[in-house]
């Protein structure tokens, strides 16, 4: 009797995956890891997580586009002797000058600006297109200290203490050759053409004693005028947010491992460092067990993209939030309309993440002449100030629905999680009941 | 002295005890002078190891500091002559534009820490991380310095009349480096180099502006970058 062996698909590993196939095979031909740019592409609990409850019969809500909800932010109360006032509690991160093409970064000062919120420096220093179009501008003090002057120092409205990123919270970076025009070069002090590294730490003082004195040192330098942030990557957050206010800072930065990054390699940015979902509540503990929070601010970074999230972020007790890779879209970055150009670097709209190599067809992560020409500032600017003025909208409309006048009235109490993970980071229950991994039994 | 000269000198020096007068007062009095003012010497009494002394100079104004400092003295410096009349903690003259420091003693790690340009004078021993990450300082140690220092150096010139510790100039690139004494060990890509006569006409010059008299040129080793990290190279990784 003769016996039929049925079909049987092939059957793809799990473990070694497409991707992972790939990535091994690249390994093999090129011996050298993966560099990119963004933030972590894999999934992770993020604020999708979470779900605002509104109001109901013992909570009243707000007339939407009637009764007020207030959006505004102070950030630097703590020490300086002039804050910032910024209209949205939405800022722009720190991207450098080099990473970015010139253009670029006049497009993030132009939309901050018509939107009344401030942008920031970056690896790189800062120039003068940039001071110019951002009506408030956060200078960033960072370990390669390439660009750093003290008549900048006293140009800024404020100055951030990079400590981390999240993207990759204890390393440094690296601006290959490629992206090095005589200008970048000139304000690095370095060759034109080689690759600029910037370090992984700060050259003149290690662990929190030291950072206090740093920090006394930049207001002594600036007269106490400055409101000064320290930024961390979220790796640590009760304890780094308590060593950052322990040594001084007005604001602490808080950036997850969805925060972006101009070039660095894949395996640090998707294995090290927290979600930004799982880093606020331990920031906001630390803040309340030292009664400082709202006293000292907390800005939240690391995927940011909708008024969502931005009102997420504020209910879980952040001040304000910070948005990178968002921007970049806004002003132009991986838009379908380059797709030809994309699809002959080998990738797709959407995809591109090789900002390191200087080729982008938007204009934005290169210094190439006549890609930069592609990025026209005033409209890319306008871009970003209708896509903040978005956001704000969009946070005001949940805020309302949750009954609050202003957006930093929100509260843990306004949400619940969808999945198991996100009410354990978050601290916040899981929907339809009243318990969280870690609060009492379910 | 005639005895009206050294009254009127006095007048005209600022002087702040810091015994009994608030850091503040010092550096904002410090930035308050504008371009082409008179009054531009400044004595500072009693540090007691205080940080962040003299920060943020950005007029010619001269500052004695009679006694040790703590962290980052004269920090940023930009014009100024500051002299420190004992010892500085870690970082002094970090990021200094331009001027002059001088510290008759020691001083601790990172000395000249980023430094852009003007001098650095050491009269005694630096630690570690001497001139790391310099970006066009120039730094004359007298006696000797610790490991790893001129790390990552960019660019300026870092001389030492004593002997240099473990790991110099690791990751050097365009600072140049002469040292009289030994070299413990060199750091990743930093090479001994020939010394041109450029170099030794370079030197004198640092020698003569440090006031470092009865040492001449040729005395000293030349050492920079090999620029074979200049640019990644997987083949260059057992380097790091």
């Amino acid at each position: 009797m003769s016996y039929h062996n049925p079909y049987t698909p092939p059957r793809k590993s799990a473990t070694f995956d497409d991707y992972t196939l790939a990535e091994i095979r690249r390994a093999a031909a090129t011996g050298i890891y993966d560099i990119r740019g963004a933030g972590t592409k894999r999934k992770v609990p993020h604020f999708d997580d979470l779900l605002f409850l509104g109001a109901s019969i013992s909570r009243y809500p707000l007339e939407g586009y009637r009764e007020k909800c207030d959006t505004s932010v102070v950030l630097g109360t703590r020490f300086a002797k002039k804050p910032i006032h910024l209209k949205i509690p939405i800022t722009i991160a720190g991207m450098s000058f080099g990473a970015l093409s010139g253009p670029a970064k006049e497009s993030l000062g132009r939309g901050a600006t018509i939107s009344g919120t401030s942008t920031t420096t970056g690896d790189g220093g800062m120039t003068d297109e940039e001071r110019g179009h951002s009506e408030t501008l956060v200078y960033q003090y960072l370990p390669s200290r390439y660009g750093m002057n003290p008549k900048d120092l006293r140009r800024a409205d404020a100055i951030e203490v990079v400590v981390g990123q999240g993207a990759k919270p204890g390393g440094g970076g690296m601006l290959l050759g490629q992206k090095i025009s005589d200008r970048v070069a000139n304000m690095r002090n370095l060759p034109k053409g080689i690759d600029q590294r910037s370090a992984c730490r700060h050259p003149d003082w290690t662990g929190p004693d030291d950072l206090e004195i740093k920090i006394m040192e930049l207001r002594e330098i600036t007269d106490w005028e400055k409101p000064i942030y320290v930024k961390v990557g979220g790796a640590r957050p009760y304890y780094d947010t308590a060593l950052a206010v322990k040594a001084g800072a007005d604001v602490v930065v808080l950036d997850g491992m969805q925060g972006g990054t101009a070039a660095t390699q894949d395996v640090f940015i998707e294995n090290v460092g927290m979600p930004t979902l799982a880093c606020i509540r331990p920031a906001v503990q630390a803040l309340q067990d030292l009664g400082m929070h709202r006293k000292v601010q907390l800005i939240v970074s690391g995927g940011i993209r909708s008024g969502a999230d931005v009102a997420k972020a504020l209910a879980l007790g952040a001040d304000a939030v910070a948005i990178g890779t968002a921007a970049l879209v806004a002003i132009g970055d991986n838009d379908p309309k380059w797709e030809d150009e994309y699809r002959k670097l080998g990738t797709t709209a959407g995809s591109y993440d090789d900002w390191h190599e200087g080729k982008d067809p938007a204009g934005i992560t290169t210094q190439d002449p006549e890609l930069m020409q592609r990025l026209d500032p005033v409209a890319a600017g306008r871009r970003l100030a209708n896509y903040l003025k978005v956001m704000t909208l969009e946070a005001q409309t949940i805020a309302r629905a949750c009954g609050k006048n202003h957006l930093h009235n929100l509260e843990p109490e306004d949400l619940c999680a969808l999945t198991m993970e996100a009410a354990a980071m978050a601290q916040v229950p899981l929907a339809g009941t009243s318990w969280y991994p870690g609060k009492g039994s379910f | 002295m005639d005895a009206s000269v050294k009254r009127e000198s006095l007048e005209a020096t600022r002087v702040f005890d810091l015994a009994s007068t608030p850091l503040r007062e010092l550096n904002s009095a410090l930035h308050a002078i504008g371009p082409g003012a008179n009054d531009t010497n400044f004595e500072v009494v009693n540090p007691r190891g205080s940080h962040a002394v003299a920060v943020g100079i950005d007029q010619p104004v001269s500052v004695d500091v009679r006694g040790s400092v703590g962290y980052y003295c004269a920090g940023m410096n930009d014009g100024g002559t500051v002299t420190v009349h004992g010892s500085a903690g870690p970082g002094v003259a970090e990021n200094m534009m331009s001027g002059t420091v001088v510290i008759e003693g020691d001083a601790s790690q990172y000395a000249g820490a980023t430094g852009r340009g003007g001098l650095l004078v050491i009269k005694g021993n630096a630690a570690s991380r001497c001139g790391i990450s310099m970006k066009g300082i120039d730094i004359v140690v007298q006696g000797n310095i610790g490991h790893m220092s001129a790390f990552m150096g960019q660019s300026g010139h870092l001389v030492v009349l004593g002997d240099a510790g473990d790991a110099l100039g690791d990751s050097l690139y365009e600072a140049k480096l002469f040292v009289r004494g030994k070299v413990k060990s060199l750091g990743a890509d930093c090479i001994e180099k020939e010394m041109r006569p450029e170099h030794l006409q370079k030197l004198g010059e640092l020698l003569d502006r440090a006031g470092v008299k009865n040492v001449r040129p040729e005395e000293f080793k030349r050492y920079g970058s090999a620029r074979k990290l200049y640019n990644f190279n997987i083949d260059n990784a057992d380097a790091y």
